[in-house]
């Protein structure tokens, strides 16, 4: 079985999962090049951070110049099943990984997997170290904008999201959520002069 | 409305018709509508520099004018386009007036915009609507990019890049409305490429003028690219492009942050292609018009199975066109304004419309 995910090509196997960042020919090669390897570097790196950190992620078994081999999660992406309890769960996480001065970079409903009760979080490659009010907020405004975008009732899901956030990262938590909508007001409130 | 009764069932096998693009070939099943909806509306267009009125129906643009504001100095003043707007926006309608079509109902761009811009084109369209006894239509401004671009090529139900000045959104449609899945966090694509045209000395709009540059660059100097899930942010990639056209030559750098900046955009496409699960790509607003960003979205369709959709050059900057196609179709469903309703929205957002015509 193969995934096309948005920048790699994901093999599964019953043992293992290979993920691929293959070139993409719209972009030069140097480009192309810097960007497949940094992220495969990132992604090995911090996966294995964020695990230690207390944030479910597969084991990385290798890695290669543009390919990682890593644990196969037997599960349901988050996009097919979220729930408020789930969001709120999601939050929990995202605090540890903040707490942790880690930023995931991509928080989509895509990129993570639910298998039994454990929601793990997978696609690390925009991932880095950063313990800044902004970089937090973006990370909690791209999973909102997902929640806008994607899922129905996401008021809930953004409330629970941000119950699950401030219990795992109480001493932050009120600052980034301000933060976050500071950032969507920034956005909404854009006008065309320069 | 009974005047279309009387055509429905009628057959016209055989029979020539114009499609999509104005080409001639023989009349198909779904052409039917196409003949039967002899609506007309007229559309004005003003929600920053441009000033632009048409009247279209579904087969064609039956009469367009404008005329642009170009800033003295610098980027739009505010108060300076509308003066702009108010003192051309008589000329421009009776232009297209003077053209004879008649329409059956007046459009005009209700948002996002310039507040006093968007006030004097509202002004007019209202009297318009009065003088002429028609309904008044309120268009949202990136809705009617997507819809002339939807209308012009064909396509169905695509990821939309829309790339203007002050916007970089990558929009796709969802149970009933148009959401923004991913979009800049600072400055619209448009902007940065102006502002970096201004500081190279350039002429004002500097977008054409570095995209003709770049094709001359031949190495790539490394810039900052920053993607956050489907976000994007330019300013870093900015000041790296200033500092680097210090010590480089003009060409190289154009040529980086046309790579640079496309690359994040068509990244960010993609990444909405495979989290909507969707198969086609439409391109709207002034920088969708750039060959060299055509060419990658293309490129990436095609790695990905996908097909990429632009409309001709002429729809891509803001024209009165879109607003009338769109205040067309959203006439024949209904969506219409009361005078006493009609106020401008100038956060107007691209998911505060409902869509029923997907
Ligand atoms: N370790 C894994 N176990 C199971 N499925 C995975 C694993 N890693 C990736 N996938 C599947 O492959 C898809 C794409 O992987 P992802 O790491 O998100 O790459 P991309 O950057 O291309 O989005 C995921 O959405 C998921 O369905
Ligand atoms: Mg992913």
């Amino acid at each position: 079985m193969e995934k096309r995910g948005a920048e790699a090509v994901v093999e599964l196997f019953p043992d293992r999962v290979i993920k691929t960042r293959v070139p993409k020919s719209y972009r030069i090669p140097e480009l192309d090049e810097r960007l497949r390897s940094e992220r495969t570097r990132a992604e090995a790196k911090i996966i294995s951070e964020a695990r230690r950190a207390g944030i479910p992620t597969p084991i990385v078994y290798d890695v290669r110049q543009y390919a990682l081999v890593m644990e196969f999660v037997d599960g349901r992406p988050m996009k097919e099943v979220i729930t408020p309890e789930l969001s709120r769960a999601v939050g929990v996480l995202v605090g540890r990984l903040h707490k942790a001065g880690l930023i995931h970079g991509d928080l989509t409903t895509s990129n993570m997997i639910l298998r039994g009760d454990v929601i793990y979080m997978i696609d690390f490659g925009l991932s880095f170290w950063d313990g800044t009010l902004e970089a937090r907020g973006v990370d909690v405004h791209v999973y909102y904008q997902t929640l806008i975008s994607s899922h129905e009732d996401h008021e809930a899901l953004m409330d629970a999201f941000a119950e699950g956030y401030r219990a795992a990262f109480p001493e932050a938590a009120d600052d980034v959520l301000r933060r976050v909508k500071e950032i969507e007001y920034r956005g909404r409130y854009k006008t065309e002069t320069p | 409305m009974a005047f279309y009764g009387f055509f429905i069932g009628l057959r016209l096998p055989e029979s020539i018709v114009r499609g999509m693009r104005g080409e001639k070939r023989l009349a198909r099943n779904g052409d039917m509508l196409v003949i039967m909806q002899s609506k007309k509306v007229l559309g004005i267009e003003g929600t920053a520099w441009s000033l632009s009125a048409a009247i279209v129906g579904h087969d064609r643009v039956y009469a367009e004018a404008g005329h642009p504001y170009v800033p003295e100095t610098g980027g739009i003043h505010p108060m300076a386009a509308a003066q702009h707007h108010a003192s051309h926006i008589a000329p421009i309608i009776r232009q297209v007036l003077d053209s004879g079509v008649g329409f059956d109902g007046v459009a005009f761009s209700r948002g996002p915009g310039l507040g006093p811009c968007l006030r004097t084109v509202a002004t007019a369209a209202r009297a318009l609507a009065l003088a002429y006894d028609v309904p008044l239509i309120g268009v949202n401004h990136c809705v009617a990019h997507i819809e002339v671009g939807r209308w012009q090529t064909g396509c169905h139900d695509p990821v939309v890049l829309y790339v203007s000045g002050a916007n970089s959104q990558v929009i796709a449609f969802r149970r009933g409305r148009y959401r923004v899945f991913g979009e800049t966090l600072d400055i619209g694509i448009g902007n940065a490429l102006d502002k970096f045209g201004r500081h190279l000395g350039l002429q004002h709009p500097g977008g054409p003028k570095i995209e003709a540059l770049a094709r001359e660059g031949k190495s790539y100097i490394k810039m900052p690219y920053v993607v956050k899930g489907m976000d994007l942010s330019f300013s870093g990639m900015m000041s790296a492009a200033k500092e680097a056209a210090a010590t480089h030559s003009k060409e190289d750098v154009c040529f980086s942050l046309q790579e640079n900046a496309f690359a994040m955009l068509v990244e960010v496409t993609e990444r909405a292609l495979a989290h909507t699960g969707k198969d086609e790509v439409l391109i709207g607003g002034g920088v969708g018009a750039n060959g060299r960003l055509q060419a990658m979205l293309d490129a990436m369709c095609k790695d990905r199975g996908a097909k990429f959709y632009a409309p001709p050059r002429k729809f891509f900057g803001d024209n009165g066109s879109m607003i009338a196609y769109t205040g067309l179709i959203q006439l024949e469903h209904g969506m219409t304004l009361d005078i006493a309703d009609s106020a401008v929205l100038p956060n107007y957002r691209t998911d505060d419309v409902v869509i029923p015509w997907l």
